[in-house]
């Protein structure tokens, strides 16, 4: 379970978190939304310990996230940054298998290059990709790559941001029905960050909007459409007017 | 504006770069305290050694070649203002092995390798690479700094050695088919001139310069800020920090070994 607790995080003058509280229950998919800027990624970095929170608490099974071993708090997590952060000097099979090529996890290459295969096969790409370098792949292709990354060593938490922007409607259902597949059958814990509607219903139990930096409206997923919050509603629905600024 | 803002401006960039020696510092006793701890990165150590040493080798040969050659012709012009032309091989291998192999070889190490790393590792850092290795539980100084510190501790040294040799070389050349000396002469001038002392100095400080070199384009590579302007300014001030370091730890170098 991830609990946060007053999170706040602030760039110099732009407050971008201002005291966030959450519970991420274990072996639960939440889906963080909210509006362009907002801090969702700054909020999974605060998680991960790659942005220092200013104030407040972040607990990891019941752990404080800023202490003890940080190889064992990470090696638990996987991240798909939302721009792929994939390592350009690395072929794409040695950025999937990175965590199993060396470290606590190191095995043979050859296994390590197989269980990679078999991870670019569970995101839609062919075995040939995986002699290729990141900068010949297409954006949606590093994307996947990417994914393929954050779940090879199997962890117990996975963070997505924005999963499937950048991909085809099929290439979508085929990553969502992934991530959903790996919550229910693999039992991990799950936040992704997305601006896709039929995303969201096909991922969440729970969802989050994040707005104002805090978290405006937390539920489960078969409340959204009648959440009675009109940040959410205008949200959901696309619309133009409402409480939320159309220019920030 | 004041008649004193030039002299609060000298004031805050001398604060300005004190702090940034005390950051490198800081940043150096980390990497130190990296090298020996498990786990170690074979492979990218290998890469680092062929990249900084391996590759260097012709950059740093013509620099050396033409460096000894117009060191030649200077001497030989200089000291045919005493009737001392004589000595064209003795000082083209002390300034050679002495002083100009290891400077010109430390600053061509930074012009090629400190820019490469700093533009590198930047670049991963604005793309969120080693947020990446982080969560991967990879630590960027270990697979990163490390290596490529190590590398250029051990290849540049290597380098100036065989810079050295060229340099003397470029002296020999002029020397016996410009200016006249006989080339078995030469040869035996040299050998009988240069002590051990001169050419274990040049490798010493060649090490030295190599770790500057390495060490500036990590730490400017990993201090880099956002986009493509950051990237331009990590590897821009990493080569003058490099160049400069080098140049004053060459001082004091030659002050710590020939001075009486
Ligand atoms: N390292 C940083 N330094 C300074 N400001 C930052 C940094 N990282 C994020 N910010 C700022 O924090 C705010 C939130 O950024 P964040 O990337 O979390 O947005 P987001 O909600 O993920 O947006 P999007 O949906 O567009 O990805 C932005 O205003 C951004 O400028
Ligand atoms: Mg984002």
């Amino acid at each position: 379970m991830i609990k946060l607790d007053g999170v706040e995080k602030a760039f110099g003058r732009n407050r971008v978190l201002r005291g966030i509280n959450l519970e991420v229950p274990r072996g639960k998919s939440v889906v963080v939304i909210g509006g362009s800027g907002t801090g969702k990624s700054v909020l999974l970095k605060c998680i991960l310990g790659l942005v220092q929170p200013d104030s407040g608490r972040i607990m990891v099974d019941g752990k404080d996230a800023g202490r003890g071993d940080r190889d064992a708090f990470l090696a638990q997590f996987g991240m798909l940054f939302q721009g792929g952060a994939l390592f350009d000097s690395l072929h794409v099979w040695e950025n999937v298998a990175f965590r199993l090529l060396r470290g606590s996890l190191k095995r043979p290459r050859e296994e390590a290059r197989a269980i990679a295969i078999e991870k670019l096969r569970r995101v839609g790409l062919k075995a040939d990709v995986a002699d290729m370098y990141p900068g010949e792949l297409s954006g949606g292709m590093q994307k996947r790559v990417g994914l393929a990354r954050a779940i090879a060593a199997e962890p117990q938490i996975i963070f997505f941001d924005e999963p499937t922007t950048g991909l085809d409607p099929i290439m979508a259902g085929v990553i969502n029905d992934l991530i959903r597949e790996i919550v229910v059958e693999m039992g991990a814990t799950a936040m992704t960050i997305t601006h896709d509607m039929s995303s969201v219903r096909a991922i969440a139990d729970n969802v989050a909007m994040l707005h104002g930096g805090v978290i405006q409206w937390y539920g489960p997923v078969a409340d959204l459409d009648n959440s009675g919050d009109p940040f959410v509603d205008q949200f959901v629905h696309g619309r133009a007017e409402g409480p939320i600024e159309a220019v920030r | 504006m004041s008649v004193l803002s030039p002299v609060a401006a000298i004031g805050r960039s001398t604060m300005g770069a004190l702090a940034a020696i005390g950051r490198i510092a800081i940043f150096a006793g980390r990497t130190a305290s990296h090298v020996f701890r498990p786990p170690f990165y074979p492979r990218e150590f290998a890469t680092a050694l062929a990249g900084i040493g391996y590759f260097s080798l012709p950059v740093v040969g013509m620099t050396a070649l033409f460096t000894g050659g117009a060191l030649a012709l200077q001497i030989f012009a200089g000291g045919a203002r005493f009737n001392a032309e004589a000595v064209v091989p003795q000082i083209v291998a002390i300034g050679m092995v002495r002083e100009l192999g290891p400077v010109l070889v430390g600053l061509m190490i930074a012009a090629r390798v400190t820019s490469s790393i700093a533009a590198e590792i930047a670049t991963m850092k604005v793309t969120e690479q080693i947020d990446a290795l982080v969560t991967l539980s990879t630590h960027p100084i270990k697979y990163l700094v490390v290596p490529r510190v190590l590398a250029a501790l051990i290849t540049v040294p290597i380098l100036v050695g065989i810079g050295d040799v060229i340099g003397v070389f470029g002296g020999y050349l002029v020397g016996t088919l410009r200016l006249g000396f006989n080339p078995a002469a030469y040869i035996q001038n040299t050998v009988d001139f240069l002590e051990f002392w001169d050419i274990a100095s040049s490798l010493i400080k060649g090490a030295a310069f190599g770790g500057i070199a390495a060490l500036m384009g990590c730490f400017y590579g990993m201090a880099s800020e956002r986009g493509a302007q950051g990237v331009g300014r990590a590897t821009k001030a990493s080569v003058v920090a490099a160049a400069v370091l080098i140049l004053a730890a060459n001082f004091l170098l030659t002050q710590a070994f020939f001075s009486v």
